[in-house]
């Protein structure tokens, strides 16, 4: 019975998930509470918190790119890529997703996953890039609810591209976490046989994608019956 | 030599900037909160090495620490800081016009080239930069490279640089740490055994002499406690150890090669469908300004769903042939 216990932490998860709570104190909490059911002391818990912490400070990285990428949005960065943008004809909205997408998915299965990122390329470059685009191809501005849209569809793309490139990448994250595994367990693998098999995943995950993108510019082309008449460029 | 340390020690300068400027705004919380996290940042290398020389007093006020962070987050109120007015910022963007792009496209540029040739600046013993982190390392010097260009092209302060990056990460808020939190959750997680209880439910709920019934278990498995931890990654071991392994590749006959592969790529799917995973869909809600934490989820679950459908069908037609 006493090894169900640590679960507790795992049920504090989804109930602060579905209560809609600050996941930052959630997912603390939730470690402590698996620390006490498994029946550590509190220092012992404050030492494990602490030293987990620190240890993935990499994921923190993506701030440096803040100062640089500030600077230039001061300077006019986004209102330049979007006056650039209109100037070009024949980039569509679908297009130019679809064109980020088969990039981030080929870079990703060189391993070269951290060249582009929501804070390196979605930001800066890509988002306006495609609100450009779509404005362009709609004849008039969007509105703010449309932009959203565009703005998380281009998030969107970013993820689909990292995730179902990396994993045909042999010398890295996945799939030497998958040989480790396997061979903690006494079965030895080739790297390259794990990664071969990522690759109808990846052809599929870009076939979907893509389509996708295709459908959901068409649906903004079409726009919502009426010219936008909210053309506030809100926030920004 | 250029180590991923020094790439944690600008992290910790820049963070403890944003403070101050905070502190001066009388932004208690959030001067508060970005000191906390600089200290954590700048001194994680030192909590390591005493924690391997059995110093549990560093560890344990990082947790202090962390905690106070779970304690400010709640009250870092998102809003939007006062930018530059627009028109003068139309009037930079003529002028200035593809010059601005050029210190953009450095931050991918000059980590594709540290990524590819950084193993390669070496004279002798002397490498240039780290060798067990030679891109992420790059990421941080091409920062760098991309502010001092930045502030060239644009004839901005350096001081600009800082009050600007802090408008970002002010923006950003609690967003920031979120992934950093999460992968501490999962190092509290494997270290309580919440693994071993997990594989055991799994094996109690299956009919486990049904070859379908333990794929669709596995992959349901990887998409669900992925979802929980926010990470394919700390699934993996759990699901594969509970069910892929004595289930699937000892009991069935699996293809351990391609039930590995397919099954991490399950777990990716489920990444595309939960706030957990606060680095892909959290973080670019709050630095493109959406309204909806959810607005990135919802442009892409259903590309996660109908490529979850595809996996398991993969997994299904292929672990048993080959």
């Amino acid at each position: 019975m006493m090894h169900w216990l640590p679960l507790v932490g795992v049920a504090v998860v989804v109930i602060g998930f579905a209560l809609r709570l600050n996941p930052v104190p959630v997912v603390v909490a939730a470690g402590v509470a698996s620390g006490l059911a498994a029946g550590k002391s509190v220092p012992e818990i404050l030492a494990l918190l602490g030293n987990s912490f620190v240890s993935e400070r990499a994921l923190l990285l993506f701030v440096l790119t803040l100062p640089a990428i500030g600077v230039l949005e001061r300077a006019g960065l986004r209102e330049h890529v979007s006056n650039w943008i209109t100037t070009l004809r024949g980039l569509t909205l679908s297009r130019l997703l679809i064109a980020y997408l088969a990039a981030r998915q080929i870079l990703a299965m060189l391993g070269l996953i951290d060249v582009a990122g929501q804070a390196q390329t979605v930001r800066p470059l890509l988002a306006p890039m495609a609100e450009a685009a779509a404005a362009q191809q709609r004849g008039g501005p969007l509105d703010a609810e449309e932009r959203n849209d565009v703005r998380a569809f281009s998030a969107a793309t970013d993820n689909v591209g990292r995730f179902f490139g990396e994993d045909v990448f042999i010398a890295l994250g996945a799939v030497l976490l998958i040989q480790g595994f396997y061979s903690q367990h006494g079965i030895e693998l080739e790297p390259l046989h794990i990664a071969l098999w990522a690759l109808p995943t990846a052809i599929a995950a870009f076939v979907i994608h893509a389509i996708r993108t295709v459908l959901f510019a068409k649906r903004l082309e079409r726009g919502r019956g009426t010219p936008a008449t909210d053309t506030t460029q809100a926030a920004d | 030599m250029l180590k991923i340390e020094h790439a944690y020690w600008l992290i910790a300068l820049f963070l403890a900037g944003a403070a101050w400027l905070n502190l001066r705004d009388r932004r208690w919380s959030h001067a508060a909160f970005w000191l906390v996290l600089a200290g954590l940042i700048g001194g994680g290398g030192y909590v390591t090495r005493a924690s391997a020389n059995h110093g549990g007093l560093p560890a344990q006020l990082a947790g202090v620490g962390v905690i106070a962070l779970a304690v400010l987050s709640p009250r870092m109120k998102r809003r939007h800081l006062v930018e530059r007015d627009a028109a003068a910022r139309e009037v930079d963007a003529k002028r200035l016009g593809h010059r601005l792009f050029g210190p953009a496209l450095l931050i991918p540029l000059v980590t594709l080239l540290v990524a590819l040739f950084g193993s390669y600046t070496v004279v002798g013993d002397w490498h240039l930069f780290d060798k067990t982190r030679t891109t992420l390392t790059g990421l941080a010097l091409a920062c760098v490279v991309a502010l001092v260009a930045a502030l060239r092209v644009t004839r901005a302060r350096p001081a600009d640089g800082l009050s600007e990056g802090r408008r970002l990460l002010d923006t950003l808020g609690w967003a920031a740490l979120l992934p950093l939190t999460l992968a501490a959750l999962g190092g509290v997680f494997a270290a309580t055994g919440v693994g071993a209880a997990v594989s055991d439910l799994v094996r109690m709920l299956i009919p486990v002499q049904s070859a379908l019934a333990c794929v669709v278990a596995y992959g349901l498995g990887m998409v669900l406690f992925t979802m929980i931890m926010g990470n394919a990654f700390a699934a993996f071991p759990v699901l594969t150890a509970g069910v892929g392994l004595p289930l699937l590749v000892q009991a069935h006959g699996a293809n351990p090669a391609i039930l590995g592969s397919l099954g991490m790529l399950t777990g990716y799917c489920g990444t595309l469908f939960t706030p957990m995973a606060a680095n892909f869909n959290i973080v670019p809600v709050a630095l493109l300004e959406l309204p909806n934490q959810n607005d990135v989820i919802r442009a892409q679950w259903k590309t996660g769903a109908l490529l979850l459908v595809v996996n398991l069908a993969l997994m299904y037609v292929l672990v048993f042939r080959f």
